[in-house]
């Protein structure tokens, strides 16, 4: 190493640190090992199921929105495709007795992925920004429709489904009961991420990020961001696909919606609010959005209805992402300045959570009146029955709103005025905000 | 031996606008040209040509005898062609180390790999820690490209360009918006920075034109009216009456 190397260039990572970095992960692997010790439900073990393919899904997402700068609304063809083609795997392999145990057919589903991302990309990838957004949704229409259309192979409205327990079997593993099909997503889900994330440390990883802040200039230091962005395509249809084998082999299904635009707008989804400008951020988001979709249909009949709300409130409030709300404060905790926020989110909280209140009293009012005004007016709704045509309860919904806004808005000001006031002493620290 | 930029008959048009009026130019290697002009002359529309950005209407482009013309920007930055921006034109949202970086990747032959730890590439580290430095940029190398300074990001355009080796290096009003003293630096800069590579550059600061290029050319209405040595161009009556005016009198 150079004498200048070594004065201007960034410290490689100490042992320590580096131990650290591989803890993490060492230790995310053992936590998942062991949740199903704490965890051992069945209700529990399908929710970490269902989260781990997701956390694969919206990371392949973000390899396209985050990293690349791609807005994609099709992300679910690749995710899909590699589920149908896991299914008639599964099929096939079972009938025939094919050496061939269910663990790695999985990357059945990722090459599936790989291949109609290396078709399909070609040309939906010349182009970033709107073509490239508009194309996906063409495609992903065109593959959505042609599912119900080819039905020999999509199995039309019913699908198709699979036996997964007929396969070679591994360790006398069956994978019948959701347990060993956990570990086995779980054990996908632990690849995958790592190699997500060694993927953004590459040369190919790094001029993803070029392409996504600055495409012409991309072009001006050697590279075509055409093919930057057309690997990066590649690689996100791959994982994708793994994503919707495990989901297939989850189920033991594969159907037309596995393909379409709820599955590719839970995607975008996820890792929008979980937040595109950190590794993590999709992690982050894939657990919330599952988490909350599973609790939220529970609590209430229009349950995507708040989804969208939230998915507003995130992108209005906090384009970051909920990671991206949690870095912010990063600097203060180092600073030692988050102290002196704290007690206004606390003030602020109270107000807000009244409006939120509010909100949903009117929101569920509503909807009873102009979904089923003819049924008995006492509802249900996260847990707290009222009766939705009492003048009382519209009372109180204005004035939990409307009163609620009012004085939120003041204690949001004092929790912007706080904030201001801890960046500001951070900064003088020299900690840059 | 070949020029290093040779431009033969290039005429470049929008619709029915001619900004590039038949254009010869030859610049030999090693050379510091300077390309001046008034508004308007079409003197980055030249650099778009040359550098892929756009393709000539007709005409041809060369870089050391080859043609270059029609072939897309990154070709001919792989061929040792580079190129800055008059308006500052970097990755905004990496640091300055990323941003460098980015500049030295293709040079160093690491393309488009997917299979290599970028933190694991010695040579990609010295390099952009030699242009780091080069720059007087390794204070900020952690800082994003977008939160610099004006005068610290036009100096780190001018790294990103020359970052990859291209011995070839096209600026574009390098010193555009600078204070004097900034200009100085600048200067020096771009002076350390292209020793014994050719430089194509167009600037509006005649002291820095006049104490830089080997040789001058002037552009009206996109077409070169004169071309020679400072003192040849200083002379010239034609160059006098179209551009420098009351000024050179």
């Amino acid at each position: 190493m150079s004498e200048i190397t070594s004065s201007a260039a960034p410290p490689l990572p100490a042992p320590a640190e580096k131990l650290k970095f591989y803890g993490l992960w060492v230790g995310a692997a053992i936590a998942l090992l062991l949740l199903p010790k704490i965890f051992s439900s069945g209700g529990s073990l399908t929710t970490f199921s269902l989260i781990g393919i997701s956390i694969i899904f919206a990371l392949s997402y973000n390899i396209l929105l985050g990293q690349t700068g791609m807005l994609s609304f099709g992300h679910a063809v690749y995710y899909g495709l590699g589920g149908f083609l896991v299914i008639h795997a599964i099929n096939i392999i079972g009938a025939n007795k094919l050496p061939m145990p269910l663990p790695i057919v999985p990357l059945i589903g990722g090459l599936t992925g790989l291949l109609f991302a290396v078709l399909l990309g070609w040309v939906s990838t010349k182009r970033s920004g709107t073509a490239f957004a508009m194309i996906s949704l063409g495609v992903a229409e065109l593959i959505a429709s042609s599912a119900l259309i080819l039905r020999t192979f999509f199995g039309g409205e019913a699908g198709i489904s699979a036996n997964r327990t007929k396969l070679l079997r591994v360790f006398d593993w069956n994978f019948g009961p959701q347990i060993q099909i956990y570990y086995l997503i779980a054990a996908w889900t632990v690849i995958a991420v790592i190699a997500m994330y060694a993927l953004t440390r590459t040369p190919l990883g790094r001029m993803c990020n070029a392409v996504r802040d600055n495409p012409e200039r991309v072009q001006f230091v050697g590279y075509d961001p055409h093919v930057v962005r057309y690997l990066a395509f590649c690689f996100s249809g791959f994982f994708a696909g793994i994503a919707g084998a495990l989901a297939a082999i989850n189920f033991e299904i594969a159907n037309s919606a596995y393909l379409g635009a709820v599955q590719s707008g839970t995607v975008l989804f996820a890792t929008y609010i979980g937040g595109v400008g950190f590794f993590i951020g999709p992690i982050v988001g894939a657990i919330f959005v599952t988490f909350l979709s599973l609790g939220l249909s529970d609590l209430t009949p229009v349950w995507q209805l708040y989804f969208g709300l939230i998915f507003i409130a995130v992108v209005v409030f906090a384009p970051g992402g909920i990671t991206g709300l949690l870095m912010m404060h990063r600097p203060l905790l180092k600073a030692g300045t988050l102290p002196r926020v704290l007690p206004s989110y606390l003030i602020a909280l109270v107000p807000t959570l009244a409006m939120i209140a509010g909100l949903a009293l009117s929101i569920e009012t509503i909807v009873h009146f102009t979904v089923s005004p003819g049924d008995d007016s006492h509802i249900k709704a996260f847990g707290v029955s009222f009766d939705a045509a009492s003048p009382y309860i519209w009372a109180m919904a204005a004035i939990l709103l409307i009163g609620g806004f009012l004085v939120a808005r003041r204690t949001w000001t004092w929790v912007g005025h706080a904030w201001d006031h801890a960046t500001s002493t951070a900064r003088e620290k020299g900690i840059a905000a | 031996m070949s020029a290093a930029i040779e431009l033969r008959g290039v005429e470049k048009s929008f619709g029915n606008v001619a900004i590039i009026r038949n254009i010869n130019l030859s610049v030999a290697q090693g050379e510091r040209h300077a390309l001046i002009g008034p508004n308007g002359a079409g003197k980055s529309t030249t650099f778009n040509l040359i550098s892929g950005y756009m393709a000539p209407s007709s005409g041809s482009v060369l870089l050391r005898g080859q043609i270059i013309s029609g072939l897309p920007p990154y070709q001919i930055n792989r061929r040792g062609l580079s190129r800055s921006f008059q308006v500052t034109n970097v990755f905004a949202n990496m640091s300055v180390w990323e941003n460098l970086r980015c500049a030295v990747l293709w040079a160093t032959g690491h393309r488009y790999a997917f299979w290599k730890n970028i933190d694991n590439l010695p040579e990609v580290r010295d390099r952009t820690a030699q242009i780091l430095a080069d720059i007087n940029l390794t204070e900020r190398r952690d800082v994003p490209a977008g939160l610099l300074t004006y005068a610290e990001q036009r100096a780190l355009e001018i790294g990103i360009t020359v970052a990859g080796g291209a011995d070839v290096i096209l600026l574009d009003e390098p010193t555009a918006g600078m204070s004097h003293h900034e200009t100085e630096h600048a200067v020096a800069l771009i002076r350390r920075l292209t020793e014994g590579r050719t430089l194509l550059i167009v600037e509006h600061d005649m002291s820095v034109v006049f104490g830089l290029a080997d040789r001058i050319s002037v552009l009206v209405y996109g077409q070169i009216i004169a071309s020679g040595t400072p003192e040849e161009i200083r002379g010239n009556p034609k160059v006098k009456e179209a551009y420098l005016g009351e000024e050179a009198a």
